[in-house]
């Protein structure tokens, strides 16, 4: 009997399954929003921008590792958002992880990857905090990690200027030449294929014959990778089934044995330490930590995640879309000094792309959780 | 004594000076359902989550299989097989089927850090456990959401009864379904008690509890008025005993409905 219904229920499967075309089930992904919303952006500076160096080797450089470095918190905030919580103290984290590398390597002397070790430890302090003060008390994590915001711009503040008596920490340079891990955040990748684009001549030179883009930014290496690896975390492994299940239904999820406790914790966790990978990246590449760097990066990274289709009530949402969300922003305010708009619009049009993407999001996430 | 899957001896429960349960019995036998009927306030809901570890009895004794044992936790009373399908289901709308299906117990392959949820085996058993209770799952990566309530009601059952669930206690699974939907989740309770499980059906609707109970507690005020056989006991009876009988009339028209589908 049980053979029967089986093949029964094969063979209806089937019958439906051939009616879901693969466009169809591209179009239920929560990603669709931002993926077109991409494609549009770079049409629209493809016809105002094409022929102004926008998208040379340089140009594209450019724009990708400003997407980069919002990419790297945005992967990391997506998750969490789709776990359910906010996390408002990434910006703060930036800052704190900077003077967490720089004080120590400049004032006391330890090794660069023994502050850079130091500072990943903070981060992971940090995120244990804010997710243990949300998990034990039942507050919203609005409140709990806005109050982290102020707690760790200020500390950031307070401790630069008693140790340093300034607000910036200049000097990292020359430390990065020789230490066994900073490359890890601050070497261009691939620099043999664009040294040999140069000499072929496809890609624009220096005076002195090297390329101008000399290789991909580890910055654009680490938003590829993080948001690969998000991706398989949240639809390959157990894991991600509890940040859906977290973020959908906290209780359900509790009561069918999902440690939610310890996902949002990790999730915390995440959102802190990418938000110290980006501060590596900055503060290598800039060579000075300065105590307001990140200012308003969570908010930047909350958008990115939203345009990439995260629902602000958890549940719902993808890596790869929030990778999305973090392009389009980085090539719009890239791409707006390509054209004759005046740059002070920008904010204008995040805030104008940020509510279209969302009513467009709601209309797909209707179809795919109320279609019968 | 030792054909009873599980037995409630004497359960009290107080809330400081409050009498919640006073003096509970109820026996469960394989392949029986068992009603609990009551209306609003007569202590349903404390007993169920004194049945499913949530409270610890102040006073009385819980034995599963022939053993005295104390839950601790809900955790404990699932070990011991003992599960709880409460009113929300516990099922996230945004989430697919297979995901509900095997959420907190997702089955996996590889080993150590690169161990992966087998999404196309918890595919194929939730599709294949579904499709058992004749509902067709269009396609198991489709939303929860997209389901209607008795659907729902049959996945959370189908799904306690995988994970090896021996006694399915179940909070009101009807009240909230229309006639029709009502009949395919009673179909399906009595499906799952012929295959050996004790089940434990906690509602206020004497017409849906009738023709699928073998034998029937009623709970007034957090004392129980006895267990009856349902040979022992007539629909009226059984409705003059409830407090919330005078639905009466209304109810007639589903009555007949459900005699229908059960014959």
């Amino acid at each position: 009997m049980s053979t029967k219904s089986k093949s029964i229920q094969n063979k209806s499967s089937d019958e439906r399954l051939r009616k879901v075309s693969k466009l169809k089930v591209l179009l239920n992904r929560p990603e669709l929003g931002a993926l077109g919303g991409s494609i549009l952006v770079f049409i629209f500076f493809g016809i105002i921008a094409g022929d102004t160096g926008m998208f040379s080797a340089y140009g594209t450089i450019n724009f990708l590792e400003v997407s980069a470095n919002l990419g790297i918190i945005a992967v990391a905030a997506a998750l969490l958002m789709i776990g359910g919580e906010f996390d408002l103290s990434v910006g703060s984290m930036i800052g704190f992880a900077g003077i967490c590398i720089a004080i120590p390597a400049i004032y006391w002397g330890w090794p660069l990857w023994m502050s850079i070790l130091f500072a990943f430890s903070m981060a992971v302090l940090v995120g244990y905090a804010n997710g243990i003060l949300v998990v034990r008390t039942g507050l919203p994590s609005f409140i709990v990690t806005l109050a982290m915001l102020f707690i760790l711009r200020g500390a950031t503040l307070a401790i630069t200027r008693l140790i340093t008596g300034r607000t910036q920490i200049p000097g990292l340079r020359v430390l990065v030449e020789d230490d066994p891990i900073a490359w890890i955040f601050s070497a261009d990748a691939f620099q043999f294929v664009f040294t040999w684009l140069g000499s072929l001549g496809l890609i624009e030179l220096r005076q002195d014959g090297t390329p101008l883009a000399t290789g991909i930014p580890a910055s654009v290496i680490w938003w590829i990778a993080m948001t690969i690896f998000a991706t398989w975390l949240l639809m390959k492994t157990r894991y991600g089934n509890w940040i859906f299940a977290s973020g959908g239904d906290k209780l359900g999820a509790r009561n069918v044995g999902v440690p939610v406790g310890k996902v949002k914790i990790s999730l915390f966790i995440g959102t802190a330490v990418a938000a110290t990978i980006y501060a590596c990246v900055q503060v290598l590449d800039a060579g000075s930590a300065d105590t307001m760097r990140g200012f308003l990066k969570e908010l930047e990274a909350i958008v990115a995640a939203v345009v990439g289709g995260c629902l602000l009530t958890g549940g719902y949402g993808s890596a790869i879309g929030a990778a999305f969300g973090a392009l389009i922003f980085g090539t719009v305010s890239m791409g707006i000094y390509y054209t004759d708009v005046d740059t002070d619009w920008f904010k204008v049009f995040l805030g104008v792309m940020m509510l279209i993407a969302v009513i467009f999001n709601n209309y797909i996430r209707r179809r795919v959780t109320e279609n019968k | 004594m030792s054909d009873n899957l599980i037995e409630f001896n004497n359960i009290s429960k107080f809330f400081g000076s409050v009498i919640a349960l006073k003096d509970v019995t109820m026996h469960i036998k394989r392949g029986q359902i068992m009603c609990l009927l009551g209306d609003n306030g007569a202590g349903k809901s404390t007993l169920i989550k004194t049945l499913s570890g949530v409270h610890k009895p102040d006073e009385g004794e819980i034995i599963v299989e022939g053993k005295k044992t104390i839950f601790d936790s809900p955790r404990d009373a699932l070990d011991m097989g003992i599960a709880t399908v409460y009113q929300d289901l516990a099922l996230v709308s945004l989430m697919s089927v297979t995901r509900n299906f095997f959420m907190g117990r997702e089955p996996t392959k590889g080993f150590g850090p690169f161990k992966t949820f087998d999404i196309n085996r918890a595919n194929t058993i939730a599709s294949e456990r579904m499709g058992q209770i004749g509902i067709d799952v269009r396609d198991p990566s489709q939303a929860v959401g997209t389901m209607s309530g008795g659907e729902r009601q049959c996945l959370a059952i189908s799904r306690a009864i995988y994970f090896g669930a021996k006694v399915l206690i179940l909070d009101e699974p009807t009240s909230a379904l229309g006639v029709h939907q009502a009949s395919v989740v009673l179909k399906y309770i009595v499906k799952a008690a012929s295959s050996g499980l004790g089940v434990i059906l906690i509602t206020h609707n004497v017409h849906h509890a009738y023709p699928v109970g073998n034998s029937f507690t009623i709970l007034n005020r957090g004392k129980s008025m006895g267990t009856f056989d349902k040979k022992n006991l007539s629909r009226e009876k059984l409705l003059g005993m409830m407090a919330g009988g005078e639905e009466l009339d209304k109810l007639e028209v589903e009555l007949k409905e459900i005699d229908r589908i059960k014959n």
